[in-house]
């Protein structure tokens, strides 16, 4: 490796989630995740996953020192990524330290104000998410309210679904790697990369030529626009239906189901139920346009 | 007395702790604990019932398939259409069921379990040409060891070559379980977290699409028959004295699972690639019978009797004395039962089935084992993996009983109240949803998972949790690094989202709830 070499120390919290945005990470095709763990991300720069509870080797008191190690050790150089939503404290404890139990919205807010940058990943992180679900009893609630809650002033970039793209996530890294952090201009109004939420998934569509002339699928299995069986397309900005999941092999409404709006901050509790036809009102409100 | 706390346990799916009392270089109590809660039988409720698919599959992203199966099963129940499936939409079903234990089990075992027992480090002086290995060489060369550093020191026995076999397994094990995931996608439009209804599946299926499938998974079957089952076997040899340790509780449950036959409403006893029912170490075969099942409440933070799932309500008390998990604890026959890929299989072998019986007596045989010693870490991993090529098998033959042009699905409407069960196994053991709809809304939903069967705590009657069981009199040969806890642990596959989601903490949020 080159003398050169930039080391990008990362801490990945887990809190209240399913590891279902790990997992997705784990399906990225190029680069393969093998790569993005053991080699240079791009050349010179290598990203040095620190702490992640599903991958460490370690367990128990050695896998909460690594934290403590990246928080001394990099300060204001490392960077800090959340899957899962924070909570009232008492519902995510996230291992302990000399017989004390280490609370993560505790953690998360230490670590997040030596943090060179922090990313939200998948949409409990950036939103609430499934947690946050009514009634709520957990407080669960995204990087976004926290980071204002807390008055830390630390930048942050939203990268959800549910889950979200293994691409949304290396392309974000890759453009932080060589162009730095993301300019104002460059994410929505929810913090997320125009890159890849820029876009309404109604308009790029393979089925959008059913809805212009009018044929709408009446029962899971036909063909036809799926606007009747509750597609949330015409209010859900992502690029799924051009990029395709798992390595380009399909995506939701290729499968013939409908889009249940995963990326949106709505997601789960405004945009369901997931399968009745939206209003009217609001779908107009929300068709064609780009954000 | 030595109190070891563990916590986190890592490279499992979710929040756990372990506390082991060590007395004379043995365990003599074990007490296995959640520590993060979600709510989903709470925030259900009021729901469109046709969402509890969607919902449930996020309680797990390692086995959200099977979320999604036991709650179309659920829903089919209760919309009273459980006897239309199309063949089609079951045979689909299936596949997308198989693609998950494809990628659960091969995670589990190289990128979850394989840590306890392979060297790393063994890749430093590579000098051959595996590109794997060369990769992982120039990583540790670079002297950035994170994620493989720090571990436990000490107990690894595996050789050189050993170690680099198996380091390059657990990458190319990175790019088949993708490959798994891709075949989810074919079929169920994108994983984790894929596309699947009530009434069948919403997929069209076309011919490109079976040939898909059918490339991918032979890779995977490749994979299973050259790499995972001789690594599992290499690990067994290895570590003989594993073959011992980590026994349970010593009773076996399965839903069964993979539906073989259209038009049947009987979801414990239909036929099934795995058949449903109840055994122990002494192999005595019993039909499954799901009024059996009732949960205790005696460790749990939770007040109330013991129940049956269908009428399963929760009410949190975080003060309750002796309590020491937001875990109950699952019971048939008021009994602890161990649950996942061990507990189907001496099920199915006690149950008469051939294909089982005569691929566990040849790896029994190879080992030097037998069939009731199976119980054990070892036998864990072993049937695990034997599993996999089972059911990848079993796919090759589906995947050419689809008929294209065909119905994947059926109609159907949603009832004014109505009451259902779904029943499946997921990767990690045996699954039920039960729901009871009202007014057209979900009034009730109660989900007993798998890891609350294995890390449930002990109940009335004094019986630990099978993890608590397995860990009770073991030998640690050294605290600093307590081996044999994390083994034992891991070899269950626990699943703690899918068990802490249980907790139905109604009431007053304003509580100081104490999370062990």
């Amino acid at each position: 490796m080159p003398e050169s070499l930039q080391e990008f120390p990362v801490i990945w919290f887990q809190g209240a989630g399913c590891s279902g945005c790990s997992v997705s990470l784990l399906n990225t095709t190029f680069p393969s995740v093998a790569s993005v763990l053991l080699e240079q991300l791009l050349p010179g720069k290598h990203i040095n996953l620190r702490f992640h509870p599903t991958i460490m080797a370690a367990s128990g008191e050695p896998a909460i020192s690594a934290i403590r190690v990246v928080k001394d050790e990099f300060a204001d150089n490392f960077i800090l990524v959340l899957e899962g939503a924070l909570q009232e404290k008492v519902y995510c404890s996230i291992g302990e330290s000399d017989g004390r139990e280490i609370y993560l919205s505790e953690e998360f807010k230490d670590v997040a104000e030596r943090a060179l940058a922090i990313i939200a990943f998948g949409t409990c992180a950036a939103f609430g998410g499934i947690p946050s679900s009514a009634p709520n009893l957990t407080k669960s609630h995204g990087v976004g309210e926290f980071l204002k809650t807390n008055n830390i002033k630390k930048p942050y970039i939203n990268i959800p679904g549910c889950p979200p793209h293994p691409d949304w996530f290396v392309g974000t890294v890759a453009s932080v790697l060589i162009y730095g952090l993301p300019k104002p201009e460059s994410l929505d109004e929810v913090g997320r990369p125009k890159r890849f939420y820029g876009k309404l998934i109604h308009d790029n569509c393979p089925r959008r030529a059913y809805f212009d002339t009018g044929r709408f699928a009446k029962r899971f299995g036909d063909e036809g626009c799926l606007l009747e069986l509750g597609c949330k397309g015409p209010q859900t900005y992502a690029d799924c239906p051009l990029r395709l999941w798992n390595g380009g092999t399909n995506w939701c409404v290729g499968a013939g189901a409908p889009c249940i709006g995963c990326v949106e901050p709505e997601f789960p509790n405004r945009n369901s139920p997931f399968y009745e036809k939206l209003q009217e009102k609001r779908f107009s409100e929300f068709s064609i346009k780009t954000k | 007395m030595a109190k070891l706390i563990i916590d986190p346990v890592t490279r499992i799916e979710g929040h756990l702790k372990i506390e082991a009392l060590i007395d004379k270089g043995k365990i003599k109590e074990a007490k296995s604990s959640g520590t993060m809660f979600r709510g989903f039988e709470v925030f259900l409720k009021g729901r469109d019932p046709r969402d509890a698919q969607q919902i449930t599959q996020r309680v797990c992203g390692v086995c959200p398939i099977s979320h999604g199966t036991a709650s179309t099963h659920c829903l089919d129940s209760a919309f009273n259409i459980a006897g239309k499936i199309p063949k089609n939409g079951r045979i689909l079903r299936n596949l997308i069921l198989g693609t998950e234990y494809i990628h659960s089990h091969i995670l589990h075992f190289y990128h979850l379990a394989a840590l306890d027992f392979v060297d790393v480090a063994a890749a430093a002086e590579y000098d051959g040409m595996d590109v794997a290995l060369q990769t992982v060489r120039d990583f540790i060369s670079a002297g950035a060891l994170q994620p493989f550093t720090p571990r436990y020191e000490g107990d690894y026995r595996l050789s050189k070559e050993q170690n680099l076999s198996a380091i390059s397994s657990y990458v190319e094990a990175l790019r088949i379980r993708r490959i798994a995931h891709e075949m989810t996608a074919i079929f169920a439009g994108k994983a984790p977290h894929a596309c699947l209804v009530p009434g069948g599946v919403a997929t069209q299926i076309t011919e490109d699409k079976i040939a898909a499938f059918l490339w991918r998974l032979n890779e995977c079957r490749k994979f299973i028959e050259n790499y995972y089952l001789p690594d599992v076997v290499m690990i067994a040899e290895a570590y003989p004295d594993y073959q011992l340790v980590g026994r349970g509780c010593g009773n076996y449950l399965s839903y069964g699972v993979f539906e073989l036959t259209d038009g049947d409403t009987d979801l414990a006893n239909r036929p099934k690639l795995l058949k449903s029912g109840t055994t122990s170490r002494k192999l005595e075969y019993k039909p499954l019978d799901l009024s059996r099942i009732a949960e205790d409440l005696h460790s749990s933070w939770l007040d109330g009797e013991m129940h049956h799932p269908s009428n399963g309500m929760t009410v949190p008390n975080p003060n309750k004395e002796k309590a020491y998990s937001w875990l109950k604890s699952p019971r048939y026959e008021n009994q602890p039962y161990e649950v996942g890929p061990l507990a189907r299989f001496m099920v199915a072998y006690a149950g008469g089935d051939e294909t089982v019986r005569s691929t566990l007596d040849a790896y029994a045989e190879e080992l030097g084992i037998t069939i009731t010693d199976l119980p054990s870490v070892i036998g864990r991993h072993l049937t695990r993996a034997i599993e996999t090529q089972l059911v990848a098998n079993a796919m090759s033959e589906w995947v050419l009983q689809l008929e294209v042009g065909a119905p994947t699905a059926t109609e159907f409407t949603i009832p004014e109240s109505s009451e259902g069960v779904g029943i499946t196994e997921a990767a990690r053991g045996a699954l039920g949803h039960w729901i009871r709809i009202k007014d057209k809304k979900i009034e009730n939903y109660q989900l007993v998972v798998p890891t609350t069967w294995n890390a449930g705590p002990t109940d009335e009657k004094g019986k630990p949790g099978p993890i608590e069981h397995a860990l009770i009199g073991t030998r640690i040969k050294d605290e600093e690094n307590p081996f044999e806890v994390v083994r034992i642990v891991r070899s269950f596959d626990p699943c703690l989202a899918c068990a802490v989601h249980i907790v139905d903490a109604r009431g007053n949020t304003k509580q100081t709830f104490k999370v062990l």
